[in-house]
């Protein structure tokens, strides 16, 4: 199983993201500089976090028009994986690859802590691993992490089960309090119609180890390892 | 006389020392050439006032690798990993300008720290700001934070820990000072040195402009009086997206050898990073300032030689492999340009297309600028402060109000306010987040793939399968930093105050578990030709080698900021220390909060009735008067050994530095920070002489908290007895969700009888409450 990485000028989150997967998933990875165009040779392409072209005009928005994305329209196209991590589901946003927009935090402030997230579909090829309902443990970094999306949009996102995951509190609730962005219905995370394309702003790739404060970041790339190779493995 | 008269007046130079730059050229100085020595020989770049005492400093240990001299101190760890690491402050401009202000201190120390060849890894900062009822205070603590935040975020480098303290004194003249850590190779250190004549000078990064001119010396170098925003265009604006990329390709260069030398271009820009270089080498330099790529159309020859354009590098090239430079450069996105060469002459030569502008010998400029040697007077407030009578202020009638009332002090509470606002998680290696007694990262060997000047090339070569290691934790070994001054103690006493900053700052690393090896520092202090101002620098300067040299951690670099007055007032002598330790093993990590119920709670050192320069005497009584509580040194050693060989034994559950606020407060820290199931305790204070109040919220030194599990209690008291450490059983962790503390004290008939005072019952909720709201209680959001 070989994941790519993306690398955009800016990107801070890649060195965290290729530990993750090569370290502690033991899969390969490799990073893919935002000028490549080949995607061959990858099962799953993981949009790292970061300050890519350190968030200038609007987060994502000058990234979005790289050589790499093209590519990965294109690999989501033909069904590939792609996950977005905080700035990476951003990108996917302004590529259109996903729908809504990541406006600045409510309070605007940055925030860098822990959240919980409950899972609301493990439907899917990046929830599998985990139960509906499971609620994890998994930190967020950002400063324009508010999700918001017309409502049309989202009676569909709710109709078709593409919400991956909600901020709530650690029993399980998703209240106003336990978000930390202001996000409409407290989304976290979403994916797309067809499945294959998924984005979310808090950092799997930052729980991985009980050291770091917790493991439940594994369940995302434990479940897309499961997606491709067929096999079920443990978290 | 006009000032026209007096050149030496427009560059901040004084008349002795303009006869002195005549003497070294032979002839009097042109005008480019008298810019170059006004901010060469400023008190930022020259350290003409503090030279002489800073040499009182012990330097050397065997873990040393590079010392003062350079743009950051290198320590080994392993045989195949160092620690880069160095403080800087940025104080007069976060007050002219907050938010770019602190952005660019970090920028700056970022930029020190990974010219050493270091890959930055952590971030800590230590700030001063007035009280936050004023709102000018919680604008410079507001936009403070913010800026830092936006530098480091977006550079991707972890914000792990800090300090912030709320005192009048600094409420016209803020402090921010920012500590960086890196690591690198021990092999691979790069130094700030131009050599061998014919090479290449390229400056690398971002294009300069007119910002940021005179920064040095005038900004850094003078003290303020009102209207101190007409210096606001001598205030840097910092782009951490160039130096993100800066930073990568500067790593990405370290892997190739066509380096020679490289040199942050920060005060004073190109001039103190040429000369600085040529010195160190012995060589000259000639450079020509329109080969220099600028941000605008006109720039005259002095303004490219003074401009403090943020996110640029001086690099020394071997000859011929200026492409793969550029070639480096040019993937990032960045420019790069040779502007000039090294020759042997030992001149800085600078030209303005083609045409000589300057011409300075280069040891002239950096290495001989006048020393001073101060005077140096007492205060007269010391004495005064002293006499002060403790006695006449009456005991808490309510201490569970009092203890509440210290909780919700911002210089005690919950810094949460501060450090979400950072990420302080990013590359993976926080162990300890910050909100405890010092923050730990853990090392990732340098030579690991992601951490390497990274080849970003999709697909690797066929069969290239690297198996996935079975321990996530490479290295089992971490470090611990800490950031630290009371400067209360300093204002109080300021020999004993700074060796306390020294000693707190190693107490709280050894708390973590980790052996303290070097510190670096940041004097802040006012005019240092005020006798009364410098006086209180060289005892500063005292009292940190002296507890440097009783707790084995020299002093590899660090910074000194004077002049930090407004309107004739200085603010309080603030030596911060930024301290350095080693995990051996991370297993042995510890953490302040109670783990499980039924654990013993021991006290270690002698509690005594110090309320002089206390959080209590001034929250409570509005009274800061006294002196620092006294310190023993060769104590201090002994019981950060003692705690550290109990840690490391196994034996400990939590482990909690006493500092501002006393027993009491810190019980409540380890109450509000345990775990869930252990949240609460009943605990006794012996109080043997003085007063009540004294005892428990005294400041004294050299004091610890540890828990332990019953069975292990022999173990532990006979490893304290055998290293001398007298201590006492003062109570036990429970789950009963309440925080109990009584006093005993002898009694009347009989010493043997004590009396008990319960003294203290709340629910730990309260405690937290009081401790979360300390700073948000002030600031909207």
């Amino acid at each position: 199983m070989r994941f790519g990485v993306t690398v955009f000028p800016g990107t801070n989150c890649e060195m965290d993201t290729y530990h993750a997967i090569r370290e502690v998933i033991g899969e390969q990875a490799d990073y893919v500089w935002h000028q490549d165009r080949d995607l061959s040779g990858f099962d799953a392409i993981v949009i790292a976090g970061g300050f890519s072209y350190g968030d200038y005009l609007r987060t994502g928005a000058i990234a979005r028009y790289s050589p790499v994305m093209e590519s990965i329209a294109e690999f989501a196209d033909k069904g590939g994986l792609v996950l977005g991590i905080c700035n990476g589901f951003q990108i996917l946003t302004e590529a259109g690859l996903l729908p809504g927009a990541l406006q600045r935090n409510a309070h605007l402030q940055f925030r860098c802590g822990w959240t919980h997230l409950r899972v609301e579909n493990a439907d899917t090829p990046f929830t599998s691993a985990a139960r509906k309902g499971q609620v994890l443990k998994i930190p967020v970094n950002h400063g324009e992490g508010n999700y918001f999306v017309d409502p049309e949009t989202l009676a569909e996102l709710n109709a078709n089960n593409q919400v991956l995951f909600r901020y709530t509190t650690p029993s399980g609730d998703a209240t106003p309090e336990a978000s930390p962005n202001g996000s409409v219905e407290n989304i976290a995370g979403i994916i797309n119609k067809a499945g294959n394309v998924a984005g979310m702003m808090p950092h799997p790739e930052r729980a991985v180890e009980s050291i770091l404060g917790s493991e439940d970041g594994r369940y995302l790339f434990v479940s897309m390892v499961e997606y491709l190779t067929g096999r079920a493995s443990r978290v | 006389m006009s000032k026209f008269d007096k050149p030496w007046v427009l560059v901040g130079l004084k008349e002795a020392e303009y006869h002195k730059v005549i003497e070294i050229l032979g002839r009097e100085p042109n005008d480019v050439e008298l810019q170059m020595f006004g901010v060469m020989w400023s008190e930022h770049c020259s350290y003409k006032h503090s030279r002489s005492t800073l040499k009182k400093l012990p330097t050397k240990s065997d873990r040393v690798l590079q010392g003062p001299g350079e743009n950051a101190g290198v320590i080994k760890v392993l045989d195949d990993l160092a620690v880069a690491f160095k403080i800087e402050s940025h104080n007069h401009p976060s007050f002219v300008e907050p938010f770019q202000g602190a952005a660019t201190g970090v920028g700056g120390i970022l930029r020190d720290v990974f010219t050493m060849g270091a890959r930055p890894v952590a971030l800590l900062d230590s700030l001063r700001f007035g009280e936050l009822s004023d709102p000018k205070q919680r604008h410079l603590f507001a936009g403070a934070v913010e800026g830092i935040g936006h530098y480091g975020n977006c550079m991707g480098i972890p914000t792990i820990g800090g300090e912030v303290y709320f005192d009048d004194s600094y409420k016209g003249n803020c402090l921010v000072n920012a500590m960086c850590i890196g690591i690198l190779h021990p092999d691979k250190i790069r130094k700030g040195i131009a050599k061998g004549a014919g090479n290449l000078i390229m400056v690398v990064g971002a294009r300069t402009g007119r910002d940021g001119i005179h920064g040095a010396s005038l900004l850094a170098s003078a003290e303020f009086s009102e209207g101190a925003e007409d210096k606001r265009p001598s205030v840097q604006v910092g782009d951490p997206f160039m130096e993100k990329l800066l930073l990568e390709a500067c790593l990405e260069l370290f892997e190739t050898d066509a380096v020679v030398g490289i040199q942050d271009m920060g005060a004073a820009g190109l001039i103190s990073s040429s000369c600085e270089m040529a010195a160190r080498g012995d060589v000259g330099i000639e450079i020509d300032v329109r080969k220099v790529p600028a941000r605008e159309e006109g720039m005259k020859a002095w303004e490219f030689l003074l401009s403090e354009s943020q996110e640029r590098m001086l690099v020394c090239v071997e000859k011929g492999k200026e492409s793969e430079v550029e070639a480096i450069f040019q993937k990032w996105g960045l420019l790069s340009a040779v502007i000039g060469t090294v020759t042997d002459d030992g001149m800085v030569r600078v030209l303005d297309n083609g045409e000589v502008v300057a011409n300075v010998p280069a040891h002239a400029l950096a290495d001989e600028a006048p020393v001073y040697y101060p005077e140096k007077q007492e205060p007269a407030y010391i004495a005064q402060m002293r006499t002060f009578d403790f006695t006449a202020l009456p005991q808490p009638e309510d201490w569970n109000a009092t203890l509440l009332r210290l909780l919700n002090s911002p210089n005690i509470g919950s810094r949460e306010w501060i450090y979400r606002q950072y990420d302080h998680m990013v590359l993976l290696g926080t162990v300890v987040a910050p909100g405890g007694d010092a923050s730990v990262i853990r090392l990732r060997s340098a030579a690991e793939p992601e951490m390497h000047g990274v080849t970003r090339q999709a697909g690797l070569a066929e069969g290239d399968t690297l198996p996935a290691r079975p321990c996530p934790i490479h290295a089992p070994k971490g470090i611990s930093a800490k950031i630290d001054c009371n400067a209360r103690y300093v204002y109080l006493n300021p020999k004993r105050g700074t060796a306390i900053a020294v000693a707190e700052a190693a107490r709280n690393c050894v708390v973590t578990g980790a052996t303290p090896v070097a510190i670096t520092n940041n004097c802040n202090f006012g005019n240092p030709e005020k006798p009364e101002v410098f006086w209180t620098f060289a005892e500063a300067i005292d009292g940190m080698a002296e507890a440097c040299n009783a707790l084995g951690t020299p002093v590899t670099g660090g910074n000194v900021s004077f002049y930090n007055e407004t309107s004739g007032q200085p603010i309080h002598p603030t030596p911060t220390i930024g301290m350095v330790a080693v995990h051996e093993n991370l297993k042995h990590l510890m953490t302040p909060g109670f783990k499980n119920p039924g654990d013993v709670i021991v006290l270690l050192g002698e509690t005594k009735d110090e309320i002089g320069g206390s959080e209590y005497a001034k929250v409570i009584h509005g009274v800061l008067a006294g002196d620092a509580p006294e310190l023993n040194l060769e104590f201090e050693a002994r019981l950060q050994k003692a705690v550290l060989a109990a840690i490391h034994e196994g034996i400990v559950t939590a482990a909690h530095d006493v500092a501002e606020g006393g027993i009491a407060v810190a019980l409540a820290e380890m109450a509000v920070a345990a775990k869930p199931g252990a949240r609460g305790c009943q605990a006794s204070i012996f109080v043997n002489a003085g007063r009540i109040d004294g005892n428990l919220f005294g400041e004294s030194q050299s004091r610890i908290i540890l828990t332990a599990e019953r069975d292990n209690m022999m173990r532990l008291r006979s490893l304290l007895i055998s290293h001398g450490i007298p201590h006492r059983l003062v109570g036990d962790v429970n789950d009963t969700d309440r925080f109990q503390l009584a006093a005993l004290q002898p009694g009347v008939e009989s010493e043997f009888i004590f009396r008990r005072q319960d003294l203290i019952d709340l629910p730990v909720d309260e405690l937290e409450k009081a401790h979360k709201e300390a700073i948000p209680q002030w600031m909207s959001a």
